[in-house]
């Protein structure tokens, strides 16, 4: 079989493994998911190697008919990768052992059935940004909304059930609506082949695109998510376990950004150019807004979650400036986001395993008692609020700087975030770390251990090489963006030549289904 | 001359030292790991590790008794002096920090005197080969380190000075704890801000710019269990990000006008802009923005409040990071930048209005503080403010020969106030001391130098740098005449707060509990840094003598292919002819200067010479204008009560009203209607036949209802 299936599918055998363990070996049971989810890694580090950067669209295509509908097109099993997905693959096959090996701390009951679905759902997440088939995509979207919602229900706080179903709903009434628009692309160009409904679908004329593009937004927002569509996220991610949460931040969510990019933008380019200053206007209203909310935050985790909605604002008000720049900082902005973000979260969980509590107010003076700790959660903190030289700086100046050249006062509502952020990331900080150790609990905390240290020092490693380096990774995806942009570009100027055009003719093409 | 790989090294070598140091630090710390396997529940913690947890609480216990113990808070206590000798690893840690500094001050030695073998002119640059940092298509931020008259000369300061600071650092933070990590931060301090200097991207600079923020935040929040200095650190780092977010604006600005970061790429392509009259405003409002930047860093209205809460760091801190070097980072992007800045008459004259202004704020604040490092600490504003006076008259080479005086003289004037609270035992309190001369002889005699030379007495290295800066102004006529004014009433007003710290520390009758303080000399690791900074303070005013001496100023030659891009724009505007004062004039300002120097000088130490009368005197008498002055014109307050508060409100609104009440409502409404209407519907489907034999029969009646009624 050929590296992308292994990949994608490596780890249902892993859990296929987990199950056949007895249920009480749960250390068996941890081992084979750590043993699987490296083994991805390793092929995600092969794969990347691998990759192509002169090549423009996707490579190490596989293709093997799956089945028919009748009087549709045929759906096809198509895996392929480009340099968008590719960066997003390797991200989620680098966080997954750090997640698994998370779990020690925090999961005790059921590991069995926790690994089994941290398994299902790296292959769902794998599956999404692999697909080249509509229908396999949609197969794998879903598919990966399945585990966490066992996670947040089964594993999760206190208030588990509401979170849960409320994230379940809210993104399956997305994600509903997106299978009405799959559907309607089927049956409108008699495919399911996304590099072919790209280039079918750019050719479409705006009006007729802006549908398809709202049907497929609404989902992809609900899920990065954009604001105002957010309120989810907080919840889940307050009630889910640590290791939910940092699948959930890192990974989940860039499926939303990802989808944007990769349908809304590239398969609806003049839809895109028409919609863009409204979703601008979203991603920089969510920059500052999240900043406010988790600025009113007293619970740690909660406010990491608000941070979220702060920072994928930035990547949404990059991608939609739809400049290079902007896009090439939104997609290694997710990259950056998945580390930082995720540490932190490890971070809150580590000390949560400890406190029972994520109180700040609870907190204090911490960096006496867990100095290493402290450590780790300046560099995550600082990381996050984008300091030059770390991982977070450069994906946010490219998007600042590439939403500048395409709308300034956006640009500048955008970098008040620099402002803001600083602000709750450090005021955080000094409640939890420094002051007076003044709570007894608080002075006989232990500080990390070996297996806490092994799961932070690998993302510190990429926060600091990102950060130095980004070139190497700004390389693999530009090909790929290029592209975007220069679609963009083309509808950008059509739109400018079609005002004087005759509508008739668009009208025409709208009514002609193109058959294969 | 480029691909001087060698240049890498200058700021490569502290970066060195302070991993090492940081990983010495690591290795120094006593650390109580959890157990590696499973979960960690509380029951097990208490009950597993109830001997270790007791020995932690026992230790810790004591470090909070020894953090509560008597400290006001202007007290710059915080060692658990002697009780903790240092390890060998802390030891190590900055013998490393200090020989990395030996090193880079020896390679800024070199750079100099490979600069100076150059011909004289613009080809003086060498430049190591690129670090291509980030590239996407259409930008590119390629980063070298450039080696020209500017940054060689601020190489020179910044080693030099850091060097002599890293010295004094092993004496002054002998016993603490964090020993070795003060030496990591200080060593990572210096890179940064070698990076900044030395980087020929805006971008590398910016590094270097959020790097020496970063650093600063760390060592001002360095004693963070006693809490205020991490609010200190945070607000300092807040304050900052304000400038920082102007100054990324102004570099978009920058890059969509000239399609590049590099500073010589910009500074040699905007002559030609200026002149063809394009974008006129653009370049004007990019300048603004990059100034916004500066009035974070260095410290400038409306954004200085940052600077005075900064002195809860350890004083060498203090002396090297809010004196002489970061603070002075505003200055070197202006003068780096020159001819951005002097492209337009109104950016200048903002810069010296800023200037001026800052400079009267932070002396007549400096009159009436009783902490001694407060007193430097709005002095170092004040002094701040001179060199962006001197930056708004296009003045380039002034501000930058009042920076390298200041570093001397404040420097030292840090260390010595460093030396004094060292000696007493961590007292700040100016109305706590006095009389120290006897027990302090040699912080006292090298403090009269700094003093002097911050006063401006005639012929120490302050007087010539101010003198030039206000002679600069004074030539600038018209609105610059009134801000020259107010130049020579901030230099009144500095000579006499200086002299009022010198009396009230150093004569006069002791104030302290003689039984319990006995106040000594610092050891040599800390005084011989003082005498070598007091040297540097005395003569430090031969690097630019004035041209009425009748010998050529050294700097001003030195600096001339920097600073002629902006000075030809400005001579430009004014036709080609530049301001000249005559001779006369020159000589009756530097009398005037001498005279009210040595004037104000005389009269604060005079008032203060006895003791603290004329303070008391004062707040009884004036005490709306003595608190007014006390907390610098009330504007640090006004920032609580206007921004910060509701800020506070807006957020907590946001979250309570519009996030959980309105949109979450709305999304918990649908759902709530989604049930409702569902539980409505549900009577129709109860599973009972006689309700569906309702239905039936009541819809077939409504069927043939309409029927026979159409």
């Amino acid at each position: 079989m050929d590296h992308l299936t292994w990949l994608t599918f490596l780890p249902l055998i892993g859990a296929a493994l987990v199950l056949l363990t007895p249920s009480s070996a749960a250390q068996a049971q941890r081992m084979i998911a750590l043993a699987t989810t490296l083994a991805v890694a390793v092929l995600g580090v092969m794969i990347y190697r691998d990759f192509d950067s002169s090549i423009l669209g996707a490579q190490q295509v596989v293709s093997i008919p799956w089945f028919e509908i009748r009087g549709g097109p045929a759906i096809r099993y198509t895996l392929g990768i480009d340099g968008i997905s590719l960066l997003m693959v390797a991200l989620t096959s680098l966080l997954m052992p750090i997640v698994i090996l998370s779990t020690w701390g925090h999961i005790d009951k059921r590991v069995k059935e926790f690994m089994v679905w941290m398994l299902v759902m790296e292959t769902g997440m794998l599956g999404v940004f692999l697909s080249l088939d509509l229908v396999l995509f949609y197969f794998f979207w879903e598919i990966s909304l399945i585990p966490l919602y066992f996670m947040v229900g089964i594993w999760g706080g206190e208030r588990r059930i509401y979170a849960t179903i409320k994230f379940f709903l809210y993104t399956l009434a997305g994600s509903l609506v997106m299978l009405v628009a799959v559907i309607a692309m089927l049956y409108q160009f008699n495919s399911a082949d996304i590099p072919t409904l790209t280039e079918l679908a750019a050719a479409l004329p705006a009006d007729k695109q802006g549908w398809l593009f709202a049907g497929f937004a609404l989902a992809f927002a609900i899920k990065v998510p954009v604001m105002p569509f957010h309120t989810w996220l907080a919840d889940a991610h307050t009630e889910a376990p640590t290791s939910g949460s940092v699948v959930l931040a890192g990974v989940l969510l860039k499926m939303g950004t990802y989808g944007l990019l990769r349908f809304c933008i590239a398969m609806f380019p003049a839809a895109a150019v028409q919609w863009a200053p409204l979703f601008m206007v979203l991603g920089a209203a969510g920059i500052v807004y999240g900043a406010f909310l988790a600025m009113a935050q007293n619970d740690l985790k909660r406010l990491v979650a608000c941070s979220s909605v702060s920072h994928l604002g930035y990547v949404i008000l990059g991608m939609f400036a739809l400049t290079s720049a902007g896009l090439q900082g939104g997609v290694l902005q997710m990259v950056s986001h998945g580390m930082s973000t995720g540490m932190l979260f490890l971070l809150v969980g580590m000390i949560y395993e400890r406190r029972h509590t994520r109180a700040l107010d609870e907190f204090g003076g911490i960096a006496h008692s867990m100095p290493l700790f402290a450590i780790f959660l300046v560099i995550a903190v600082l990381s996050s609020a984008a300091l030059p030289g770390l991982n977070g700086f450069v994906g946010e100046y490219l998007i600042l700087k590439g939403a500048f050249d395409a709308n300034q006062t956006l640009a500048i509502v955008g970098v008040l975030g620099v402002i803001f952020g600083s602000v709750y990331l450090l005021v955080a900080t000094r409640r939890v770390l420094f002051g007076p150790l003044n709570k007894r609990e608080n002075r006989e905390l232990l500080d990390l251990n070996a297996r806490e240290i092994a799961t932070l020092a690998p993302i510190v490693l990429f926060i600091v090489w990102i950060g130095v380096a980004p070139t190497p990774f700004l390389n693999k995806s530009q090909g790929a963006v290029d592209v975007i942009v220069r679609r963009c570009d083309e509808a950008r100027a059509l739109k400018l030549a079609t005002v004087t055009a005759d509508p008739a003719d668009a009208a025409a093409n709208l009514t002609t289904p193109t058959r294969r | 001359m480029a691909d001087q790989l060698w240049l890498w090294a200058i700021p490569a070598l502290p970066l060195a030292g302070s991993l090492i140091a940081g990983l010495l630090y690591l290795l120094g710390i006593e650390r109580r790991a959890a157990p590696a396997h499973g979960a960690h529940d509380a029951h097990g913690q208490h009950s597993a590790h109830g001997d270790s947890a007791a020995h932690a609480a026992a230790h810790a216990a004591g470090h909070a008794a020894a953090h509560a113990a008597g400290h006001a808070p202007s007290h710059d206590d915080h060692h658990d002096h002697a009780s903790t000798p240092n390890k060998g690893s802390a030891k190590l840690a900055a013998l490393v920090a200090c020989g990395v500094m030996a090193g880079a001050l020896a390679l800024a030695i070199k750079g100099f005197f490979a600069l100076r073998a150059l011909p004289e002119g613009s080809e003086r640059v060498l430049e190591s080969t690129p670090w291509h940092w980030i590239a996407v298509t259409g930008f590119q931020v390629d980063i070298s380190m450039v080696l020209d008259p500017l940054s060689s000369a601020l190489c020179l300061v910044i080693c030099g000075v850091g060097f002599l600071i890293h010295v004094y650092s092993t004496g002054y933070m002998k016993g603490d704890p964090g020993y070795a990590k003060f030496f990591a931060y200080l060593n990572l301090f210096v890179f940064a801000m070698l990076m900044l200097v030395l980087s020929s991207s805006l971008l590398g600079l910016f590094i270097g710019w959020e790097g020496v923020g970063l650093c600063s935040y760390l060592l001002i929040g360095f004693w963070y269990a006693k809490g205020w200095p991490a609010e200190a650190a945070q607000k300092a780092f807040v304050m900052n990000r304000i400038g920082d977010a102007s100054f990324l604006v102004g570099s978009f600005m920058l890059v969509k006008l000239f399609g590049t970061l590099d500073l010589s790429d910009i500074v040699n392509s905007i002559g030609a802009m200026v002149r063809s009259g394009e974008h006129t405003t653009e370049l004007m409002v990019a300048a603004l923005l990059l100034f916004g930047g500066c009035c974070g860093k260095s410290a400038q209205f409306p954004l200085f409040t940052w600077l005075p809460d900064a002195m809860a760091g350890p004083t060498p801190v203090s002396a090297l990071i809010h004196a002489a070097t970061m603070v002075t980072a505003g200055i070197y992007l202006v003068v780096r930048l020159n001819p951005l800045f002097a492209a337009s008459e109104i950016v200048l004259f903002v810069i010296g209005v800023v200037g001026a202004l800052t400079a009267l704020i932070g002396a007549s604040t400096a009159l009436v503080q009783r902490d001694i490092k407060k007193v430097l600490a709005y002095s170092t504003v004040s002094q701040l403010g001179y060199m962006f006076l001197a930056l708004g008259s296009g003045a380039f080479a002034a501000a930058i020969f009042h920076l390298i005086t200041h570093a001397f003289f404040k420097g030292l004037l840090f260390l010595g106030a460093g030396s004094v609270i060292h000696g007493m035992h961590h007292e700040q309190d100016m109305h706590k001391m006095g009389g120290l001369r006897k027990q302090m002889p040699r912080t006292f005699l090298t403090f009269l130098c700094g003093a002097g030379a911050l006063s401006g007495l005639p012929l120490l290295s302050g007087f010539f740098s101010k003198d030039e800066i206000l002679a600069h102004t004074f030539a600038s006529g018209g609105a610059y005449r009134v801000l020259w004014a107010v130049g020579l009433l901030t230099a009144a007003i500095t000579a006499f707060y200086t002299w009022r710290m010198v009396a009230l520390t150093f004569f006069g009758e002791g104030r302290y509990d003689k039984k319990h303080v006995h106040p000594q000399e610092s050891p040599a690791a800390m005084t011989v840094p003082l005498m070598v900074l007091a040297v540097l303070s005395v003569v430090g005013g031969a690097l630019g003598l004035p041209v009425v001496f009748g010998v050529a100023h050294a700097l001003n030659t030195w600096l001339e292919p920097v600073i002629a891009p902006g000075r030809d724009l400005i001579l430009a505007r004014h036709g080609g002819e530049a301001h000249h004062l005559s001779h006369a004039v020159e000589w009756a300002l530097l009398g005037l200067g001498s005279a009210i120097a040595l004037f104000f000088a005389h009269r604060g130490f005079h008032a203060y010479k006895a003791g603290i009368e004329r303070d008391e005197g004062l707040a009884r008498k004036r005490p709306g204008m003595f608190g007014f002055l006390g907390e610098a014109w009330g504007i640090d307050n006004a920032y609580t009560q206007r921004i910060v508060q509701p800020i506070k409100l807006i957020a907590f609104v946001t979250y309570v009203v519009i996030d959980q009440f309105v949109i979450d409502g709305a999304v918990n409404g649908t759902a709530a209607l989604a049930r409702t209407t569902g539980g409505g519907l549900r009577v129709l489907t109860d599973g009972r036949v006689r309700t569906y034999g309702i239905w039936i029969g009541g819809g077939a009646a409504l069927v043939v209802f309409f029927w026979i009624w159409s």
